[in-house]
């Protein structure tokens, strides 16, 4: 103890934190910031936007592709990207409804107990569906080495396909009560797939920050080489994240199936690009080994805040587009900006 | 320009200082280089050659001091600026495309031709004419990934020509080349001397600055310590300039912890260059063994194969054939954590890009490899656990930090150096390579590192050390190796072995015999 008293009395001078700094303490909570900002002025400019029902309507909207944003999180801190999460979501969903519909025959009647599975089978079915494609395009990245871009811009054709074929075209519906429950009930007025959402966000963040896995992912994304050279098993830790965005993928299919009360081979297209914008709007950072999923969780939100307030104001949706795609370059322009800041403090 | 009657120097940096993240890199330095002339730019490493350099290209821009090119104060922001000026740097690391071909690297970003389209016959015509004056035998259609180091070197020059440059600056030019290569290169230079280009020349070879420069300047921990014309200085005067103050500081090791037992033996390891890494360093048949407790130097000149033997001994790369023992067993080694498990570590030479997570904390920089020993259930890290880690090695290895969050990258070089050394010792090795221990990192920090090593090696751990300044080998080892074109060329025990003799090997590569 003696020890360490003795050590704190001669700090070096430049390796010693500068104390509280304001900018670096903002580039932190941005995000954050910016949401509530923005959710102040919709409140000023729209009463409706604060009420509690569409708020929770705001939270359930976004709960899907939140769900795809805390999977999409494991991939970005590896400096990875995943773009075949809409087709994928999309083919798990069929699986699922398939599942619980005894096949494809009656797709369209409310399934008799008789011959349909109940809705435990359906989530494993989706589940697996997604750790499979998951696991697939891992392989293909670490023992093909073949660049995550290109091969998840395969699984996006491919698993769109593949839901095309399963579904012949035609949607699967109607799903026994007790299955819908899970997107569309509540709990205490809070809608479930928002309790999903976040209790998965919640998970994961405890992964990330406190395993010895999360603190890899970080590593790996950080610097491959030095993570390599270190004994990390590099190849590994880059397929599991592959397989953990299949797992979310697999919970949001069932989720978003039992929503709609249907599935359908269509479903989920265009995704991918809500899905990244939430993760980077949120600060993880594109080049890997920086963000949080409390940042994916602001992220996500926000995209959810700013739709519903445009619409609310009728704003025509196409606008809404051009405005998401601005915020995400502003978001990582920011990001990067901090970022040389820091360097050159 | 007006012609004066005391010659105005081509170039003049008055007063360069930068700082960087904990190091200050340049404190007030001073260059002068007049026209067609040939200035050496010697120093050892660290001591802020490259750094000056930088700013003199436009990669960096300095906190404080003035530039004054051809009469003009001028101030660049990057490296376009310093081009539009004259001024060309040819770097260690080629920037060049290895797909296209010679005439469009020649001409990349300024094709002669159009608004719209490129000329080639002109390119190619004009760099026909360029390669002829600088005696580069190859076709402008050649592309450059099947050029020798050399001749990639040579389109560089033509690069710069082309631009009509009136300073070039060679970083470590020769450190590759072949002893023939090396005298075409100096046929060039002295030409372009002729024609009244400048060339600032970068080298650690202090024989070549007497061979082919005009005037020096040396560097030595960032400051400007000496320059004046080369033909009144000595070869004895460049090493006290470069050295002087670090000979008195790095204490030798005066007595060896080494003992009987050898605890890595490394057996015939060879790797032949393969089409797909052209530019790979070839091992033959390197063997040798490090006994417990032992401190083995590794000396050789850029591109001797060192750092390659450390890295195939680590299994970071494949090798043909080979066989590395620990404590007398032999190991399959595929990667680098079956090494780890082995029981060898490796201090990569490259920190920044090779060991540390520069965005990340210091205390994942320290645990990573040692994650499993700070849980609890196996998968949550203990925060208690991790501290208390952590705690351990900032004490031992005095390491000055903030606190266990800091970012790795705010810290001074030395500290992130005793980061690396720390992650290391936590693994608890049986045998630690370290490539270039003190590279970049002060001499004070540089003394505290030595003064490690030597408790490791205390403690029963073999290390082999590779390090490419001689006063560090000699400061560091028991035992001498000397590397040359991928083979040991020969062995001193450190009572045979001083600076002269080990540079004349090194150079020479003649066999010692033992």
């Amino acid at each position: 103890m003696t020890e360490a008293v003795a050590d704190k009395q001669q700090p070096a001078p430049t390796d010693m934190a500068r104390g509280f700094d304001a900018f670096s303490f903002l580039a932190r909570f941005a995000p954050l910031i910016f949401l509530l900002v923005l959710m102040a002025v919709f409140a000023l400019l729209e009463p409706r936007f604060v009420s509690s029902v569409n708020l929770f309507n705001v939270m359930r909207q976004v709960s899907i592709t939140g769900l795809l944003a805390i999977g999409m999180t494991f991939v970005i801190l590896t400096a990875g990207i995943d773009l075949s999460v809409g087709s994928l979501l999309a083919f798990a969903g069929l699986a699922a409804a398939a599942v619980a519909k005894g096949g494809l025959q009656d797709r369209f009647t409310v399934g008799d107990a008789a011959i349909g599975y109940g809705w435990p089978l359906a989530l494993l079915a989706a589940v697996a569906v997604g750790l499979a494609g998951g696991y697939l395009q891992g392989l293909a990245i670490t023992r093909l080495k073949v660049p995550p871009f290109v091969v998840t811009l395969g699984g996006m054709s491919a698993f769109r396909g593949a839901a095309l074929l399963f579904a012949a075209g035609g949607p699967i519906s109607g799903f026994q009560p007790d299955f819908a429950w899970w997107g569309q009930g509540r709990i205490l007025t809070v809608p479930v797939p928002v309790i999903i959402f976040l209790a998965a966000a919640v998970i994961a963040h405890v992964v990330l920050r406190y395993t010895h896995f999360g603190r890899r992912v970080y590593a790996v994304g950080g610097n491959p080489e030095a993570a390599r050279l270190a004994g990390l098993n590099v190849s590994g830790i880059i397929c599991s994240v592959y397989v953990i965005m299949g797992l979310f993928v697999g919970l949001g299919a069932f989720v978003l199936a039992a929503r709609l009360n249907s599935a359908e081979a269509v479903a989920g297209t265009g995704y991918e690009l809500t899905v990244i914008a939430s993760v980077v709007i949120g600060g993880t950072s594109l080049f890997g080994g920086a963000g949080s999923i409390f940042g994916t969780v602001i992220g996500t939100v926000l995209i959810g805040v700013l739709l519903n307030g445009l619409v609310l104001m009728n704003v025509s949706s196409y606008i809404q587009q051009i405005i998401i795609g601005i915020i995400i370059v502003l978001a990582v322009a920011f990001d990067t900006f901090a970022k040389s800041r820091r360097r050159k403090a | 320009m007006a012609s004066m009657a005391a010659p105005r120097p081509l170039l003049r940096m008055t007063g360069i200082e930068k700082s960087f993240p904990g190091v200050r890199a340049l404190a007030s330095v001073d260059l002068e280089v007049g026209a067609g002339e040939i200035h050496a730019c010697i120093g050892e490493n660290g001591a802020g050659k490259s750094t000056l350099l930088k700013i003199l290209s436009g990669a960096l821009t300095p906190d404080a001091g003035t530039i004054e090119f051809d009469g003009r104060a001028v101030a660049f922001t990057a490296p376009k600026d310093a081009q539009t000026s004259g001024i060309v740097t040819i770097y260690q690391e080629f920037s060049l495309a290895p797909d296209m071909t010679v005439a469009e690297n020649v001409f990349i970003g300024r094709e002669p031709g159009s608004q719209l389209f490129i000329s080639r016959r002109r390119m190619e015509a004009q760099t026909l004419e360029l390669a002829r004056r600088i005696g580069l035998e190859r076709s402008p259609h050649a592309l450059v990934r099947d050029l020798s180091v050399a001749e990639q070197q040579l389109v560089e020059v033509a690069r710069a020509l082309s631009i009509k440059s009136r300073l070039i600056v060679m970083d470590e030019p020769t450190s590759a080349l072949s002893r023939s290569e090396v005298e075409k290169l100096f046929a060039i230079i002295r030409r372009l001397r002729a024609d009244g280009i400048s060339t600032i020349f970068v080298t650690h070879r202090l024989e070549e600055v007497f061979e082919i420069c005009d005037r020096y300047t040396v560097l030595r921990d960032g400051r400007h310590v000496g320059s004046g014309a080369v033909a009144d200085a000595t070869m004895d005067r460049f090493i006290n300039l470069m050295v002087g103050r670090e000979l008195a500081l790095l204490a030798p090791r005066t007595d060896s912890s080494a003992t009987g037992t050898v605890a890595l033996a490394v057996q015939g390891l060879s790797r032949k260059r393969k089409r797909s890494d052209a530019s790979a360093i070839e091992l033959h048949d390197v063997s040798f063994a490090v006994r417990k407790g032992e401190i083995l130097g590794i000396a050789g000149l850029v591109g001797a194969g060192r750092t390659e033997t450390a890295r195939a001994i680590l299994g970071a790369d494949r090798v043909d054939a080979g066989r590395i023992l620990v404590d007398g067993q032999p190991m399959r080694i595929t990667s680098p954590r079956d090494a780890i498990r082995a029981g060898i570590g490796l201090v990569p030479e490259d920190r920044k890009q090779q060991a540390l997570f520069l965005e990340l904390a210091v205390r994942t920089n320290v645990s990573i490899a040692v994650l499993d020993r700070v849980t609890t259930l196996r998968v949550f890290i203990s925060g208690r656990k991790e501290d208390a880690l952590v705690d351990e090695y900032r004490r031992r290895l005095n390491i000055r930090m903030a606190s266990a969050n800091q970012q790795v990258g705010t810290l001074s070089g030395g500290n992130q150096q005793k980061i690396v050394l720390a992650r290391w010792l936590a693994l608890r090795p049986k045998v630690l390579i370290v490539d270039e221990p003190t590279r970049g990192i002060d001499v004070g920090a540089k003394v505290e590192v030595h003064n490690l090593l030597f408790q490791m090696a205390a403690s029963g751990i073999a290390i082999v050390v590779i390090s490419s300044e001689l006063p560090e080998i000699l400061a560091l080892s028991d035992r001498v190796l000397l590397m040359r074109g991928g083979r040991v060329t020969g062995e001193l025990a450190r009572s045979e072995a001083s600076q002269e003799k080990l540079m004349t090997l090194m150079a020479l590569g003649q066999r010692h015999a033992a």
